[in-house]
């Protein structure tokens, strides 16, 4: 019954596999049988289309969530659509969104199913951040700026967009997370991400899976401060004064809060 | 109040008694002495041996379809045969499904002769044999150096093939793989995971053929003739077995270089559990290969292919229709 | 080899066009096959139970103690969070060569999932109950542990239950990818044939159809067991 030493080496052998890992992210190898070449410079296509495929379904994601949710947010209608489509949108399994395209479109490449189901993905947080972030939007700024003889698309510029962008920033910040993880099953149906090493662990080895995983997860970090700084950059000063230090960095709850929506 | 805070300690133990439940049985059966003596063989039907019960199989199989049905194949007629059987099938590619083995997580899964010679045992393309047979001896050999034995393989071949449709073939003037020489490179190959690093796959069409193609697109392998009719692949890699060969016309390029080995299929298995299961185990096992012919193989992968059924019910039908299980 | 006479096994007559062979959406395939999604079913259903239920547990044990040990609350969020950033699929496969294939890889990835989810709600939930109910409760002359029981926890269920639900819908997706682990579910039968679109539509579908079941049997678990913010709203 002594099986505390056999999981004893296994423990050791899988913190060994850390090292060989992040020697997998900086130098390339032969692949586990050979013949191909693995790790160091050959993650670099995988990287690019990885955040090819990001930005691109985050940029479809935002430019129709956007305006729907100011727009739904603005006139008040639609509370229902927001929050269902926010509800549905967490339903549906991201494999089997990127099925359903591969499976209905054979035709289109699969760079473009797969972007467009990340984008599908993306869409809830943003649209459900924003329509919130718009209603949260204190009745008298925005009564004062129609008494100022603003119209609506002016109110929703100049008033109820900046207000909301905290909130929007946040629903932003949660998709390209999100996406950032989905994209890992792409290569699943031939668009080949860092997910490939993962998924291929008889190509890649070990130190392959655990380096990719490593690279992921530091990019969905990455992106959480970058977007993070470019929220803080665009926020108005007045509000950065009013809620008093850097927006961005309310109650530690409060990130995490607007964070999860939905998860990969 | 009240009813609330009953209601979470509600929660909780209910919480805690699924979390028992599911680390409850997880624990297979231990396989315990070899039995009696096998019932003498009859007209083609398995005979159910009760005292096989005691041992324990797990059947494994590798990704794809003529795998999973093989897998069925195996476990329902070993069940058919009285053992306790498992499946675990689609576990992955051949690595994945050997170290499977190895580590015990299953008793056995199907291999092919050819990919155990090149995947397994490193052999180069001028060492195949070209005998079926003879590329048996050598794959059992190299088992046996793994504490593994390899059965007696099943009649039918299901090699690797490189594929284009008819009209690539046609106005590219292709006919062998050699032919593709000089065009590959503006050609788009599409294939497994694995294909990369296997001698049988990119890799022998490089190193064999001296091929370089334009790009190469690792898919799911299900994918296969998927992506040659969406017009995704120039060229992808099938089994002759495909039922979809013939469907969607498609030209399979003539082996001129020899660099694909014969590929019957052979049941893998560690020494000790097959003497553990007895001499029934192999009789079975003989007895379930006997009908799989290369017709009988394709018409199966047709049945979950085209008709797309599920290859548990494929795999009974086969039983039934060959007279191994009583209908 | 012996030449022996093998019997023939029945040749299918395929000419003929027809809904399965162009890949459409064929209800009389559906309704022939049906049942190979019904052991899937169960095993995602399982899984996602499961995995929630011992979730909750853990990190209604967290937060306990993080109720109790203000300084506790940082650490575990960050380390409940570092599951987070990794990608569902590394961890399926990065626990294979230590607790195998089958169930238990999947449901510890999957609980390691909604342990994030869960416990920030709780701390949430703690966070919003207003400062006089405590007062009130303190003046009435509770202890800490009957305030904890009798009026903080009914007071942070709202966020509680959203929690769940929202732990909930997320499981059920993740558990989609279970199969690479070998623990079977929807994914498995999705990914037994992505291209044939009647396959896609039924193991898609009854996934989204298992999430909307749940998360509308917890909005009515939450419903009933917080009957004043009914009222609230009334």
């Amino acid at each position: 019954m002594d099986s505390g030493g056999g999981r004893m080496s296994t423990t050791l052998a899988f913190l060994g596999d850390f090292g060989d890992a992040f020697d997998y992210i900086f130098n390339s190898r032969e692949s586990q049988a050979g013949g191909a070449r693995v790790g160091g410079t050959e993650l670099l296509p995988l990287l690019w289309t990885h955040l090819k495929v990001t930005a691109l379904a985050m940029a479809i994601a935002i430019a129709i969530s956007l305006p729907i949710g100011l727009a739904l947010g603005h006139t008040g209608r639609g509370a229902f659509a927001a929050i269902s489509i926010s509800n549905t949108g967490r339903a549906v399994p991201s494999v089997a969104l990127i099925a359903f395209f591969v499976a209905f479109f054979p035709s289109t490449p699969e760079f473009w199913n797969v972007t467009v189901a990340l984008a599908l993905l993306a869409i809830p947080p943003i649209l459900t951040n924003a329509y919130v972030g718009v209603r949260q939007v204190s009745r008298d700024a925005v009564d004062a700026a129609r008494g100022m003889g603003m119209s609506g698309t002016q109110i929703v510029r100049s008033v109820e967009f900046p207000l909301a962008l905290p909130l929007i920033f946040g629903g932003i910040r949660t998709s390209t997370v999100n996406v950032i993880a989905t994209a890992t099953i792409a290569p699943l149906v031939g668009v080949l991400t860092l997910g490939d090493p993962i998924i291929s662990g008889s190509v890649h080895g070990r130190a392959g899976q655990i380096g990719a995983s490593i690279v992921v997860a530091a990019l969905a970090i990455a992106a959480e401060v970058i977007l993070a700084a470019v929220q803080r950059a665009v926020t108005p000063t007045g509000i950065k004064l009013e809620r008093g230090g850097a927006v961005g960095s309310p109650s530690r709850l409060g990130t995490l809060k607007r964070r999860i929506q939905t998860a990969p | 109040m009240k009813p609330t805070r009953l209601l979470i300690a509600l929660l909780v133990l209910v919480c805690a008694a699924v979390f028992v439940t599911a680390c409850g049985g997880d624990d297979d059966d231990e396989s315990s002495a070899p039995q009696a003596e096998s019932t003498a063989a009859s007209s083609g039907k398995i005979q159910r041996n009760d005292a096989n019960s005691k041992v324990q199989l797990t059947i494994g199989s590798k990704n794809f379809t003529e795998q999973k049905v093989l897998g069925e194949i195996y476990a329902q007629g070993l069940e058919a045969a009285g053992y306790k059987v498992n499946k675990d099938l689609n576990l992955g590619d051949e690595k994945t499904a050997l170290a499977a083995v190895k580590s015990d997580e299953i008793s056995a899964y199907p291999e092919y002769t050819g990919t155990a010679l090149l995947s397994f045992f490193g052999k180069k393309a001028d060492q195949l044999p070209k005998d079926p047979q003879a590329a048996y001896e050598e794959a059992k050999a190299g088992f046996a150096e793994d504490g593994l034995v390899a059965f007696p393989p099943t009649p039918f071949t299901s090699s690797n093939e490189v594929a284009v449709l008819q009209q690539t073939a046609d106005e590219l003037g292709l006919k062998t793989i050699s032919d593709l020489k000089g065009k590959s490179q503006d050609l788009t190959l599409y294939g497994s995971p694995e294909c990369r690093q296997r001698l049988d796959c990119l890799l022998g069409l490089q190193q064999v053929y001296g091929l370089k193609f334009k790009k190469f697109v690792p898919v799911d392998i299900a994918q296969r003739h998927e992506v040659l009719t969406s017009g995704r692949a120039d060229v992808s890699i099938v089994f002759t077995t495909d039922p979809q060969i013939q469907r969607e016309k498609e030209v399979l390029l003539e082996d001129d270089q020899g660099m694909f080995p014969p590929y019957n299929s052979t049941l893998v298995m560690k020494q000790e559990t097959a003497d553990e299961a007895g001499a029934d185990l192999q009789k079975t096992v003989e007895m379930l290969q006997e009908q799989l012919t290369d017709e009988n193989m394709q018409e199966l992968n047709a049945r979950v292919d085209l008709d797309k059924k599920d290859p548990a019910v494929v795999a009974e039908e086969y039983l039934t229709e060959t007279g191994l299980i009583g209908g | 080899m012996i030449e022996l006479v093998f019997a023939q096994l029945q040749r299918r007559d395929r000419s003929g066009a027809d809904c399965v062979a162009d890949n459409g959406i064929c209800p009389d395939w559906i309704a022939d096959n049906f049942d190979r999604y019904v052991t899937p079913f169960w095993e995602h259903v399982y899984l996602t139970l499961v995995s929630v239920a011992i979730g909750f547990a853990i990190a209604f044990g967290l937060a306990l103690l993080a109720h109790r040990w203000r300084w506790l609350a940082s650490p575990i969020t960050q380390v409940t969070g570092i599951f987070y950033t990794l990608p569902s699929v590394a961890v399926f496969f990065l626990l294979l060569p230590l607790t195998g294939r089958g169930n238990t890889t999947a449901i510890i990835a999957l609980v390691a999932y909604t342990l994030l989810i869960l416990f920030r709600n709780f701390m949430a939930g703690f966070e919003n109950v207003p400062a006089e109910a405590r007062d009130a409760g303190r003046g009435m002359g509770l202890t800490e542990r009957q305030l904890l029981w009798g009026v903080e926890l009914p007071l942070a269920l709202p966020e509680i239950m959203a929690g769940l639900r929202i732990a909930v819908t997320t499981t059920v997706g993740l558990a989609s990818l279970a199969f690479l682990a070998g623990a079977g579910g929807l994914g498995e039968a999705l990914f037994d044939d992505i291209n044939f679109r009647s396959n896609v539509l039924v193991a898609g579908g009854l996934a989204i159809g298992l999430a909307v079941v749940l998360d509308l049997l917890i909005l009515g678990l939450q419903k009933a067991v917080t009957p004043w913010t009914r009222a609230a709203a009334a």
